[in-house]
């Protein structure tokens, strides 16, 4: 019965936020199994937010999540959801706080009731996958930027979710550890969908890409034709351009 | 500010599990603090003292604890002596120098001190995070013991948070001074805090929750105590016995 159901797909969902009386996000429908979707879109629109309503962080105004053709309702149901969802934040510091590593990698496992011996195993497999041999007893707050990053997404990974939500991974980061995330999510088996501005980044993680407009969720099309005008010297010659 | 600069090392007090490091700081510090014989604590002094010498800390940290400890014992030489009243050694014309204030002041400060030591030596390294398991082993109420745990890691965002803001004003050509300006910054550097702190703490909630928690931590492998441990707890409880029993000998 779940291989006919998409693994998550939004109903109608919209979002206001309390005290407010105008929509930030209208009428979204969206399924997805196993594809690669990055999303784009300007600040304020309601990217993170929509996350969040995935995850249950937020309740929608309208409409409902669906986990493998089963609304999500109650706090319960989507406490089974987020068994199967990652999310990443955008804020690494917001997400990492056990005193070490190996503690923060392990503290998913132990929650969906591994042993502390599983926990473990689990754990240190994770961060091996990401390169992060040798991390287990650092402390997590003395991590760099593009470290916490990766012990982030190792905390969410140790629970082996089936889609992972993104929020924002590719900021701040250098150009090497940028290269290493991508190369980790492309080895990675999970669907994804992946917030981000960064379209280069977007464009080597994922093969769809929406965005958020007029409130609501559109695919973009793989290709656009459009004229513009180049305020830039030489513009009538063949040229490049940088995204 | 808020670093654990004891907690890192390999000496033999490293070494011991947390739980049996708080048992015998209980035991002892309970002996000192209910002591009001100079014989036990001077001795306890010296005893926690070699103790604490043995836990190899750097002695300008240990300096810088002492005085800190001791100001407050200041205070004590300060005022006890010309308050405390009893044997008067020295009469000036409206201070009495009490010999019983002297005494007291004095007892106070070894007794400080002593507790000092031993809590350097015994708790101080171990870090706040092993403590707090430590205690929740020991029986104390899990509620209280990740209360614990989760005060000490907020303390460090609220610290890092307010440093930030502070540094953000200090690049805006901020310095501090008499006046109304400044108290204003300030009040606004501590309100912007708190805010922060609070809306920061939710989203650490928030990440928790997706990750499964449902109020109970559970904890990855922890050590179980060796024979060392067990070894290292005789010789704690003998040295507060042996404190106890000096207290029958009159001094």
């Amino acid at each position: 019965m779940s291989s006919e159901q998409p693994l998550l797909e939004l109903r109608n969902i919209s979002y206001s936020y309390p005290g407010h009386n105008t929509c930030l996000l209208e009428n979204i429908n969206f399924s997805i199994n196993n594809e690669r979707i990055g999303l784009i879109g300007p600040n304020g629109s309601g990217k993170t937010t929509l996350f969040q309503i995935i995850m249950g962080l937020l309740k929608a105004s309208e409409g409902e999540v669906l986990l493998e053709g089963t609304a999500m309702k109650t706090e319960t149901d989507f406490r089974k959801l987020r068994r199967k969802l990652g999310f990443l934040f955008q804020d690494s510091d917001d997400q990492l706080f056990s005193p070490t590593v190996l503690e923060d990698v392990a503290f998913g496992p132990l929650n969906l009731g591994a042993n502390p011996d599983k926990a473990q195993k689990i754990s240190i497999r994770t961060l091996e996958y990401l390169g992060l041999k040798g991390f287990e007893e650092r402390i997590t707050h003395k991590l760099s930027g593009g470290e916490k990053k990766l012990v982030a997404l190792a905390t969410i990974l140790s629970m082996q979710p089936k889609l992972l939500l993104l929020d924002e991974p590719s900021n701040n980061l250098d150009p090497a550890t940028r290269e290493r995330l991508i190369n980790i999510l492309r080895g990675l088996d999970q669907a994804h969908i992946i917030i981000s501005h960064d379209l280069d980044f977007l464009a080597s993680t994922c093969s769809q890409l929406y965005t958020i407009q007029d409130k609501t969720l559109v695919s973009c099309k793989q290709k656009q034709v459009h004229s513009h005008e180049h305020i830039h010297p030489y513009g009538d010659q063949p040229h490049q351009h940088g995204t | 500010m808020l670093d654990e600069p004891f907690a890192t090392g390999s000496t033999l007090f490293h070494k011991r599990d947390p739980r049996v490091k708080i048992i015998g700081a209980v035991a002892i510090s309970l002996v000192l603090a209910l002591s009001s014989s100079f014989l036990v604590a001077g001795t306890g002094c010296i005893v926690t003292g070699a103790m604490l010498a043995l836990s190899n800390p750097a002695p300008r940290l240990v300096l810088k604890r002492i005085i800190s400890v001791n100001i407050f014992t200041l205070f004590m030489w300060l005022t006890l002596p010309l308050t405390y009243g009893g044997e008067e050694i020295l009469i000036f014309s409206f201070l009495n120098l009490s010999m019983d204030g002297i005494r007291v002041a004095a007892l106070i400060t070894l007794k400080t001190n002593g507790i000092l030591f031993c809590f350097l030596a015994l708790l101080a390294t171990s870090t706040t995070a092993d403590l707090g398991r430590g205690l929740e082993k020991l029986g104390m109420p899990e509620k209280l013991s990740f209360l614990l745990l989760f005060s000490y890691r907020q303390l460090f965002v609220i610290h890092q948070e307010y440093h930030r803001l502070q540094r953000a004003a200090k690049l805006r050509g901020f310095t501090p001074a008499n006046s109304l300006h400044t108290y204003r910054t300030y009040s606004y550097l501590f309100g912007m805090t708190l805010v922060k702190s609070w809306n920061r703490a939710e989203r650490i909630h928030q990440a928790m929750i997706l990750r499964g928690f449902n109020g109970r931590l559970i904890p990855l492998n922890q050590p179980q105590p060796v024979k060392a441990d067990y070894l290292f707890l005789v010789m704690m409880l003998l040295i507060s016995l042996f404190l106890a029993g000096l207290s029958f000998f009159p001094l």
